[in-house]
Formats: structure tokens, sequence, C-alpha cells
């Protein structure tokens, strides 16, 4: 699939294939071209060049069929903000043709799921960023759509309510939706996709199981303090000695005081913190930490991401995770 | 089996003009009624709208007092003596204008508020669903049109307050309503098309106080015509509101032609609506 803006690629060849019933998570930085990808998935642009089929219907020739088969949720919550979360849902019911009982049955139900019965009556407006997207996902879920795209769903939110739109992703998915997440983010791309392609300046540069990309990349990084900085080299050494498998490389930090070591499974972390404590180190903190997008830019191509902003806002959210 | 496939084309992107070429197919169209359902649900959505927000029916409200109040006190008395009279003559004069006038202040207001409303995320929600486009700009009209038989009816009941003598009966008073109801919508397709063509609302209210102003006073809405130099009389006698002005005070005093300012307004309202609204509608479609 080909889109252009003037002499800008935005989409420059596109080769994508999702199997029914599972999420593919579309990775990459800012101006990659995802939410280009999904305007045109979603018969909201027409691009230049290409063929789509989604959910058995030809995005170009068929867009009318196609509009009953998705549900959108976009990186700006696509609700009427005028409108109570109530009435938002009551409106697209109707407008996807159910009887004003049935619209009225599905508006309660899908407000009760996505805790926001309380909220029901309020203009949207009023609500958080997290109810407005909770909103936005439940708007979309109306239909029953085979195919979900969601188009950065977690862009601008806190942990927690990440955390809660997440959950969502996962009730849909078990439901048997088909997803595309477009994401900036490996933390998300892992915690929701089956597979994952990781695209950039317009073109798929990676793609296949997250297990596989990860192990590319490298997984998790564990980082553990000694409550004494003193021990930083004899704890090295002793995870380096125990020759747990698959751990390999752990590296002293002196100027943070941290030990780090790559580790590919939760078996790992485990095993490692029985060791350290079997062999008496007082550990006063534990922290995992995921390569950023940056990262795992920085391990398919070799070089950093196109948007060099972006390195920043990961260390922010980061930091606010933390 | 894939849900979704995404093929890159193999051909370079000029060969495959063709190919994406869209071809729709009857198949998934949307019926009369399910169009009559949706545009309903959407209707409600503009109506819910108004009732969150009540500053919005301002213009609709206050605009008629307000006008008529200022054209009957300011100037009543002096056009009124030139038309060999008084006040009260004035007020029969200027009510069948500002009922003329009625619509274009709405249809004004359309512009920004479609301009704002549709740079909104919901609109994207909407245009990704299997209902006809042109339903979200008709369901905007029907409300613009409730707008202007309120703001109608807000100015016909200060018109009787102050001494409007209404010379014929209600069913004139029901035909000169209408004739603007009509005219209104055809000028509510040109705001939409306007507030859809332009990037911010001040742009669009900017445009259309440049097209308003002439149009309102180089007509008989205020003031007869008769004064007027040649080629201004030239204009305002092709000029689409003061046929409808004309119109609606034959019908309502009962004196002059009705059916040539009627014809000429209904054929201006025609030809506005034939020629904006697939436009409207074409570009809302578009629009990215």
């Amino acid at each position: 699939m080909v889109k252009h803006y003037g002499t800008t690629k935005a989409l420059d060849g596109v080769d994508l294939d999702v199997k029914e019933g599972t999420v593919l998570g579309v990775l990459g930085p800012n101006g990659a071209g995802k939410t280009t990808l999904v305007r045109c998935l979603s018969t909201l642009i027409t691009p230049d060049a290409g063929s789509a089929r989604v959910a058995g219907f030809d995005v170009l020739r068929q867009p009318r069929q196609l509009r009953r088969a998705i549900g959108l949720t976009g990186q700006y919550a696509s609700v009427d903000e005028k409108l109570s979360g109530w009435e938002n849902l009551y409106m697209i019911g109707r407008l996807l043709d159910l009887s004003r009982a049935a619209a009225r049955k599905r508006a309660d139900a899908l407000l009760e799921r996505f805790s926001l019965t309380e909220s029901a009556k309020r203009p949207a407006a009023q609500y958080s960023g997290g109810m407005r997207r909770r909103l936005d996902l439940a708007a979309s879920m109306i239909g029953n759509p085979q195919v979900l795209y969601l188009d950065e769903p977690t862009t601008g939110l806190d942990p927690r309510t990440r955390n809660e739109v997440w959950e969502e992703v996962r009730r849909m998915v078990a439901d048997g939706a088909t997803v595309l997440l477009t994401t900036q983010y490996m933390e998300e791309a892992e915690q929701l996709a089956d597979e994952l392609t990781v695209i950039d300046r317009g073109k798929v540069i990676a793609g296949g199981q997250v297990a596989e990309l990860k192990a590319k990349v490298g997984g998790r990084t564990l980082q553990i303090r000694p409550s004494d900085p003193e021990q930083l080299h004899r704890m090295v050494g002793a995870v380096a000695q125990a020759g747990l498998e698959g751990v390999a490389g752990a590296r002293a930090d002196v100027a943070e005081g941290l030990v780090n070591v790559p580790i590919v499974s939760d078996e790992q972390l485990t095993a490692l913190i029985g060791l350290l404590s079997e062999r008496g180190f007082s550990i006063s903190s534990i922290d995992t930490h995921l390569p950023s997008l940056d990262e795992v830019f920085l391990a398919i191509t070799g070089r950093k991401t196109s948007d060099s902003e972006l390195g920043q806002d990961n260390i922010k959210l980061e930091e606010v995770a933390a | 089996m894939s849900a979704a496939t995404i093929t890159a084309p193999d051909k370079a992107p000029d060969q495959q003009s063709q190919v994406t070429k869209k071809v729709d197919t009857d198949e998934g169209r949307i019926g009369l009624r399910a169009n009559a359902r949706h545009i309903g649900a959407l209707v409600r959505r503009n109506a819910m709208q108004i009732k969150q927000d009540p500053e919005s029916m301002f213009d609709a409200l206050l605009m008629p007092i307000i006008f008529t109040l200022l054209f009957v006190y300011v100037f009543g008395g002096a056009v009124g003596g030139s038309l060999g009279g008084d006040r009260d003559v004035y007020i029969n004069y200027v009510i069948p204008g500002l009922l003329a006038m009625g619509g274009l202040n709405i249809a004004m207001s359309v512009g920004t508020g479609v301009n704002d409303d549709f740079n909104k995320g919901v609109m994207d929600r909407f245009r990704t669903m299997p209902i006809a486009r042109s339903s979200v700009l008709i369901a905007k009209l029907i409300v613009e049109g409730g707008r202007m038989l309120v703001s109608s009816l807000i100015l016909l009941t200060v018109a009787f307050i102050i001494g409007f003598d209404l010379k014929t009966g209600p069913l004139e008073l029901l035909a000169a309503v209408g004739l603007a109801l009509v005219f209104g919508a055809s000028l509510t397709w040109i705001f939409m098309l306007l507030g859809l063509s332009m990037k911010t609302p001040q742009a669009v209210q900017g445009v259309g106080f440049l097209a308003i102003m002439p149009l309102q006073f180089g007509s008989s809405v205020f003031a007869p015509t008769g004064t007027m130099p040649g080629w201004l009389q030239t204009f305002t006698d092709y000029n689409p509101l003061s046929n409808l002005a004309d119109a609606a005070r034959a019908l309502l005093n009962g004196e002059g032609a009705v059916a040539s300012p009627t014809l000429t307004t209904l054929a201006w309202s025609v030809g506005i609506t034939l020629v904006t609204a697939p436009l409207a509608v074409r570009k809302f479609r578009t629009k990215t």
C-alpha cells in the first residue's frame, strides 16, 4: 500500500497480514506512517496504490460493506464531547441500525462493562482522558466489529489508565476480535500483540512473532540495587558463577549502584532472586526495564529513530511509570 | 485464515490508477428507511448539543428581537415618513424583510459551527460507519431549519406586540414563513460548503460577512429601492433576498405581486441547493 502527500511518502509499500482473532502490533515512531495506514484501512483516505482486504472486503471497492465490519479508536478520542457518554453510545447504536430498545440496552451494558455507569449522564467533555478513551473503545464495540483498529490507544495516558485500556483490549480479543494495534511503545506491543511489524518512514523494516523480535532485540534488562553498594562486584560475580541458563553478561553500573542483567523470561527473574537471597545478598530495589523503541530500532537497523524527540518522550514515560 | 491482508502494489503507482479507481457496487447501499433512521439519530445529536450548550441558541432567540426593535425605533419614524405614513407603516414594511433576513443570519452561524464540529474526531467515526455520508449534513440542515422556524416565530411574536398589522390571513403568513425557510435551507448548504472548505471558523465568519453585507443592505429588506441609483436597483432586482422580502411583504400586506418574487426566490433556492449541496457532500466525503 502506498500513500503520498506531496513528495512525502507516508506509506511506501507496506505489506501486512493479520490472522483472524489475533492482534497485530504495528510499531513505529511518530511519522512512520501508522496513522496513515489505519486511515487507509478504515476508508477515511484513499491510498495512491495497492490493495487491502479486511474481513473479506476490498477496502477500495467495497467500502460500505467494510464499514459494517470495522471499529476504529483513534489517537484522539472520536466521541462527541458535548453529548453524555450514554447519548454517544445510544447514537452510535442507532446509526448501526439497532432498534431503540436494543440501542438503549447496548449503551447501558457497555457503560457498565467499561465502568462508566456513574458518569453515563455527564457530557464527555467532563471526562478524564482515560474515561474518554474507554468511552471511545465502548463506541467502537457497539457493532461487535470483526476487525478493530486501535491507533495508539494509550498515547498520552497515565500508567494506571493505560493498564485499564490494555485490559479492555485483551477482553475484546478474547471475545474474538481481530485487532490492528499501532503503538510507539515496545511494552504495549509486547503486552498485547501476537505478531509485530515494525515500520519506519512508510516501510516495513522488521516483522514476526513478538518473541522472535524480542530475541533479536534482547528482551528485558533486570536492574538490581544492592543495599550495600560495596557488594556490587560480588553480586556480579555470584550471578556469573551461578551459570543460570540463558543468563549471561551481568554488568555492574558503579555510577548508579546497579547490577544490570539481561533476561528473556520470568523464570530467569525468579531464579536470579532465589539465588541472590540464598547467597545472603540484601537488595534494596529490583526493576525490569524493557527496551525502548529507540533500542529496538538500534537493534534492527543499527541507527536511531528518524524522530529524535521520540527518545525523550520515552524517557519521560518511563519516569512516570517508575 | 487471514482477517486482514494488505498488499503493496507490484506495479508502479501510475499503472495502478485503473485498479485503485473506486468501483462501488450497489451491494451494501443504505436503504431509505435506514437512512431516515440515521438522520433521526444525528438530528438528536444536534438537538442534544443545543441542550448542552443553550448559548448556541442566542442568535436564533435574540437576533430577531434586537433587529426588530433597532430598525423599528431607529429608522421607523424617518423611513415611515417617506413611505407616506409613520412608524406603524414602517413596521409593516420591515417585518417581512426581517423575516427574509432571519435565514441568512442562522445560516451564517452554521458555517462556523460546521467548521468547528467537523474538525472533531467524532466525524472520523461517522465516516467509518455504514451510513450515507450525506446524512450527517442533512441532519444539520434539519436542525438549522428548526432554528430558523423558532427564530421566525419569535420575530412574529415581537412584531405583533409592537403593532404589526397582518392584512391577509394565517395561510399567507404560513406561506411567507415557508418561503423564508426554503430559501434559508439553500443558504445553509452554501455555508456548510464554506465551513467544510475553510480552515478556521474565523475565516468562515470573515468570508461570510463580506458576502452577506451587500446582499442584506443592497436589497429591499430595510428600505424601498425606489430612491436607489439605477445600477443598485438592477442588483436588488436580482438579489434573492430582495425578492424574498418582496414576496413576504406581498403575502403579509396584501399589496403588490406575489408570483414573480416568489418564483424568483424559489428559482434561486433550487439553483443554490442543486449546486452547493452535492459539493458540500463531496467535500465532507473527501475531507481528511
